[in-house]
């Protein structure tokens, strides 16, 4: 067997994927110019799959403090936090994340993958037993990969499902840990988590939140889920990352257990690669006061949500459960979901498109993600062109245009 | 580890006193597999899961987690990475029922 072989599924998938003339996965920013607009393909789109929520990556307040770390400290550290990497402004940067959540503990990692890879596979051990959402994100997943623990998945959202599985665990040994995230990044939809937190409970398990898309979106500060489903004091980690509500890259973890600190010299993702650089440390702090200082930019985000989601699922557009910074848009199938985005692109809109393998239950779908400096008129544009998209591939018949219409 | 290689014919045994016969279990697994089957081959106790069948290993843990609440056990995935055949799952879940 060649060493390509094993892949040959794969690659029948990604053929058709390019069929269209444009790949999805090599699109290229030839020049961004906001939050909202680039270049692509020598053309001015319009950005709505950026995970940019509140706008932040253009925020002058944000790109000063990155110029000026840069001036006063360089452009890397070229070293991981055990080693010459950790700068007075990367422990400032904990202290300020702790504080924002009334956390005892915070840890910085490089990336967002790289927290939850090494927090998951190393909190549980051998003779642990990990239990994880079936939509969990690929850093979840190859975390399990990592773990010596014993990895079990419920279904998505469903709590019951988390209590069979404990239940059966009975009274062997080990410790429970259950990996759950705020906002999942395919449907936009938000976990039961006050009533994961119950069952969590009941049977003595840690709970870990991945609030990588719900930080800044949901709870009155912006903490995420933990937050509005008023569950902070019962989450015993809090996972998140700086590449989406706050524009940059990194990412965190929050406890208040005493002995948070020992992770610092066994979890190997943090211990084995060069720390941010200074001027994402300091771009990352203020846009942290920018979500504390501006609640409005939350506020704006759920109007455009709501402006998003409801335009679309008033022409008949099968969305995701629940209104949420990620939009996703269902479609029949892949090749109608590639075609799709194509279209979009060629109206001058970017969007993601999720196909199978990458998406849950084989769906396959439109995923756009909304951004508080979205205008309105930017969002009913798309809903218009989406609408007539929808109708030239047949995926809303003008029976569903009719029905919703004399509805409402 | 959940799944040792101690005592089959005992395991088995006590697999069918708490009424999962081997047969049972075939046919459930068969039932979750028939959506997948290709052509006219048959699903037998040596079809490969992933390689006989239209199958990905997305939809190969989905399958392995309804067949978990139907009969009320747990599979780890790295035992799930092993299995390869339906025997093989048969033979996992026959366990799995006895230590229940």
């Amino acid at each position: 067997m060649g060493l390509f072989d094993r892949h040959a599924g794969l690659l029948e998938a990604y053929r058709d994927v390019r069929t269209t003339g444009y790949d999805p996965f090599q699109i290229r920013m030839e020049r961004v110019l906001s939050p909202t607009e680039a270049i692509i393909n020598g053309r001015k789109m319009l950005l709505v799959g950026t995970n940019n929520y509140f706008g932040l990556t253009f925020d002058p307040s944000c790109m000063e403090a990155a110029i000026e770390a840069i001036r006063a400290e360089g452009t890397g550290t070229t070293g991981s936090r055990i080693a010459n990497g950790s700068y007075s402004e990367h422990v400032a940067l904990e202290r300020e994340i702790a504080e924002f959540y009334g956390k005892k503990h915070c840890m910085v990692f490089t990336t967002g993958y790289q927290a939850n890879l090494g927090l998951i596979s190393t909190l549980a051990g051998e003779g642990d037993q990990l239990l994880i959402d079936a939509d969990s994100h690929a850093s979840i997943y190859d975390a399990c990969k990592m773990t010596q623990a014993e990895v079990v998945r419920f279904k998505h959202n469903d709590p019951s499902s988390l209590e069979a599985r404990l239940r059966r665990l009975g009274d062997r040994p080990g410790n429970r840990v259950v990996v759950l995230e705020g906002i999942y990044s395919m449907l936009g939809d938000s976990a039961p988590l006050r009533e994961f937190i119950d069952v969590c409970k009941k049977y003595g398990a840690y709970v870990i939140v991945d609030e990588a898309h719900s930080l800044g979106a949901l709870g009155d500060n912006g903490r995420g889920l933990c937050e509005s489903a008023g569950v902070l004091d019962d989450c015993h980690f809090i996972v998140g990352t700086f590449s989406k509500t706050l524009g940059a890259i990194g990412g965190y973890c929050v406890s208040d257990d005493p002995d948070f600190d020992i992770l610092r010299v066994t979890v190997r993702s943090y211990m084995f690669t060069a720390s941010l650089p200074p001027s994402i440390v300091a771009s990352v702090r203020q846009a942290l006061k920018v979500v504390k200082a501006r609640p409005e930019l939350r506020t704006q985000l759920w109007a455009n949500v709501a402006t998003l989601y409801e335009g679309l699922a008033a022409k008949g557009f099968k969305l995701g459960p629940e209104h949420g910074p990620v939009v996703g848009v269902h479609l029949p199938d892949r090749m109608t979901a590639i075609g799709f985005w194509r279209a979009m692109l060629d109206a001058g809109i970017y969007v993601n498109v999720a196909v199978p393998p990458a998406t849950p239950n084989g769906v396959s779908l439109l995923r756009c993600s909304v951004c508080a400096v979205h205008t309105r008129e930017q969002l009913e544009h798309m809903i218009e062109v989406m609408t007539g998209i929808g109708r030239q591939l047949g995926v809303l018949d003008d029976r569903t245009l009719r029905v919703v219409g004399g509805a409402r | 580890m959940i799944v040792e290689t101690d005592g089959m014919t005992d395991t088995l045994e006590r697999a069918r006193v708490s009424g999962q016969s081997r047969g049972e279990v075939i046919r459930e697994i068969c039932r979750h597999l028939a959506p997948f089957q290709t052509g006219e081959r048959p699903i037998t106790g040596d079809t490969v899961i992933a390689k006989d069948l239209t199958i990905d290993s997305l939809a190969i843990m989905d399958m392995v987690m309804e067949l978990e609440d139907h009969f009320d056990i747990s599979i780890p995935m790295n035992v799930v990475a092993e299995i390869h055949t339906v025997d093989q799952l048969a033979d996992t879940i026959q366990k799995l029922c006895a230590r229940r």
